[in-house]
C-alpha cells in the first residue's frame, strides 16, 4: 500500500503542477459557465439556465480528466520513466490504482467547484446539488478509464488529438449540454443516447431537479460504460506491462 | 567469488528475428561488466531480460540465485535499472524523485527522506535538491537517473548507455560516480564509448547479431584479435561474419 500511495502521490503532483491542466480542468468550464450565464441574462428564452446548464458543464469538465491522465501515462511511456517503474517491484495493481485513484478526488473537487461557481451566479444550493455531485462519479470513472486506455495505447501527440480534441468535442456535442437534443432529434439524438455522455448529463439534471426516479435509468448506462471501459483499460495496461515495447 | 549474474542459454525472438541467441554469461559479484555491440546487436534486449522487463523466449538467468523466469519480483527487488533514456519524473524535484523511488522499493517516509538526502550528497546534487527534474541539464538529469537506480541500494545495477549524449565533462563526472560504486555493486553497463570500457570495466563482452562472440578484459580482447588498439579489436569482433550466419 505504501508503494501504491507513493506512486499515486507522484501522479497528483505531476497533474497539479502542470498549469495547462489547471487552466483546462478548472478554468475553462468556469469561464464557459460565466459566459453562457451572461448570454442567458440577455436573451428572452430559457436556454442556459443554471439548473439545466451546470450538470452539463460539470460532465464536460470531467472529460478533461481523460486528457490529463492519458497524457501523463503516455509521457511516462515515451520518456522511459514507466520502463524504470516496470523494472521495480511495483505490480500491475499498484500502477492501475496509482494512475486512477488520485483522479477521483480531483474529479469531485472539479465538480464541487463548478457547482460553487453556479451558486455564486445564483443557482439555489440544496441537498439535491450534493446528490448531483455524487451522481457525477460514474462519469468521472468513465473518463478516468478512457484516459488509462488511451494513455496505454497512444503516444502523447495522439492523446492530444484523441482525448484533447475528439473526446472533449464528442462529449460536449453529444451530451445535450449546449442545446436540447430534442431540438435536433432524429439520428443525432439516437446516437447521443447510445453513448453515455447525454445520460450522464440527464442524471445530473434529474438529481438537481429532485426528480429521483429519473436518475438511475440514466446512471445505469453510464455505470455500464464506465465498468466496460475500465475493464478494457486494465486488461490493455496489464498486457502492455508484459509486452516487450512498453 | 560468487556469481551475481548467470545467463543460461538466454534467447529472445521477435517473430522470426532472433535478437539474443543462447547467451551464456557469468558476472561475478562486485564486477563491472561492459556489454558492447553495434546498434541492434542485442545489448538492450539482454538488459531488459536480465532486469525482468522482458521475458526470454527460452533459457533463463539467475540473478543472485533467483530465476528471472520463475521469480521476477524477487529479482526486481535486488536490481536497479537506469534506462537508455533519462527516466525521471519531470515535474518532481530531485529530492522528490529520489524519495519516490526509495518508497517504491519499500522504505518508509522518514527513511526515504534520509536516503534521498544521502544520495544527493553522494552524487553532488546539493545545488539542485529542490529544482524540478525538467529544469536540470542533461548531465544532471542523467546523474539523477542513476541516483534513482541506486537509492534502493541494489545488489545489481544495470546501466544502459548511461553517458549517451553527454558532453565530455558530464561524461567524466559520471565516470567518477560509477567508479565509486566499483566493487560494492555488480554493474552491467552497455555503451558505445570504448574509452568508457577501458576506463571503467573489469571485463567486457562483445555482442554481434544477438550472439556474445567474445568475453575478456580489454587486454584479453585485444590479444584474441591481434589488434593494436581496443577500437580495432572491437571492430574485428563486432563484424565477425560467423556470428551473422
Amino acid at each position: 500500500m505504501n508503494r501504491t500511495y507513493a506512486f499515486s502521490q507522484r501522479n497528483v503532483k505531476e497533474l497539479l503542477r502542470d498549469p495547462l491542466n489547471l487552466a483546462f480542468g478548472l478554468g475553462f468550464p468556469i469561464v464557459l459557465l460565466l459566459l453562457l450565464t451572461a448570454i442567458q441574462a440577455n436573451i428572452p428564452v430559457a436556454l442556459f439556465e443554471l439548473d439545466y446548464l451546470t450538470p452539463g458543464i460539470a460532465v464536460f469538465g470531467l472529460s478533461f480528466l481523460s486528457l490529463f491522465s492519458a497524457t501523463l501515462i503516455s509521457k511516462d511511456r515515451m520518456t522511459s520513466f514507466l520502463m524504470r517503474l516496470f523494472a521495480s517491484p511495483l505490480g500491475a495493481q499498484d500502477f492501475i490504482l496509482g494512475y486512477t485513484l488520485p483522479l477521483i478526488p480531483m474529479a469531485l473537487g472539479q465538480t464541487v467547484l463548478c457547482y460553487a461557481c453556479a451558486a455564486a451566479l445564483g443557482m439555489q444550493m440544496t441537498l439535491n446539488v450534493l446528490l448531483a455531485v455524487l451522481v457525477s462519479l460514474p462519469a468521472a470513472l468513465l473518463f478516468i478509464g478512457i484516459g488509462l486506455l488511451c494513455g496505454s495505447v497512444f503516444n502523447d501527440k495522439q492523446v492530444g488529438g484523441i482525448c484533447g480534441a475528439l473526446l472533449t468535442n464528442l462529449s460536449a456535442w453529444l451530451s445535450g449540454t449546449w442545446f436540447d437534443l430534442d431540438l435536433v432529434g432524429g439520428a443525432f439524438k439516437k446516437i447521443a443516447y447510445m453513448l453515455p455522455f447525454a445520460h450522464a448529463v440527464d442524471a445530473g439534471r434529474a438529481a438537481v431537479a429532485g426528480d429521483y426516479a429519473k436518475i438511475m435509468p440514466h446512471l445505469w448506462v453510464v455505470i455500464g460504460y464506465a465498468a466496460a471501459v475500465l475493464i478494457v483499460a486494465v486488461v490493455v495496461f496489464r498486457r502492455k506491462m508484459h509486452r516487450d515495447n512498453v | 567469488m560468487k556469481n551475481a549474474i548467470e545467463a543460461l542459454k538466454l534467447t529472445k525472438r521477435f517473430g522470426t528475428k532472433v535478437a539474443v541467441r543462447d547467451l551464456a554469461l557469468t558476472v561475478a559479484e562486485g564486477e563491472l561488466f561492459a556489454l558492447l555491440g553495434v546498434n541492434g546487436a542485442g545489448k538492450t534486449t539482454t538488459i531488459k531480460m536480465l532486469s525482468g522487463l522482458s521475458l526470454p523466449t527460452s533459457g533463463d538467468a539467475l540473478l543472485l540465485g533467483d530465476s528471472i523466469v520463475k521469480e521476477p519480483q524477487k529479482v526486481k527487488a535486488n536490481n536497479g535499472v537506469s534506462p537508455q533514456e533519462t527516466a525521471v519524473a519531470r515535474n518532481l524535484s530531485v529530492l522528490e524523485n529520489l524519495e519516490l523511488m526509495a518508497r517504491i522499493y519499500g522504505a518508509n517516509k522518514a527513511d526515504a527522506r534520509a536516503n534521498a538526502q544521502t544520495m544527493i550528497e553522494r552524487l553532488s546534487l546539493e545545488s539542485v535538491t529542490n529544482s524540478k527534474a525538467k529544469t536540470l541539464s542533461g548531465g544532471m538529469q542523467r546523474r539523477l537517473s542513476i541516483g534513482m537506480a541506486l537509492i534502493s541500494e541494489p545488489k545489481i545495477l544495470f546501466l544502459d548507455e548511461p553517458t549517451l549524449g553527454l558532453d565530455v565533462l558530464a561524461r567524466r563526472e559520471l565516470w567518477g560516480v560509477v567508479k565509486k560504486l566499483k566493487g560494492k555493486v555488480t554493474i552491467l553497463l552497455t555503451t558505445h564509448y570504448l574509452e568508457e570500457v577501458e576506463a571503467l570495466s573489469d571485463r567486457a563482452g562483445v555482442m554481434n547479431n544477438g550472439v556474445l562472440v567474445a568475453v575478456g578484459t580489454v587486454e584479453e580482447l585485444m590479444e584474441q584479435t591481434g589488434a593494436g588498439t581496443f577500437e580495432d579489436a572491437f571492430v574485428a569482433l563486432a563484424t565477425r561474419q560467423e556470428a551473422i550466419a
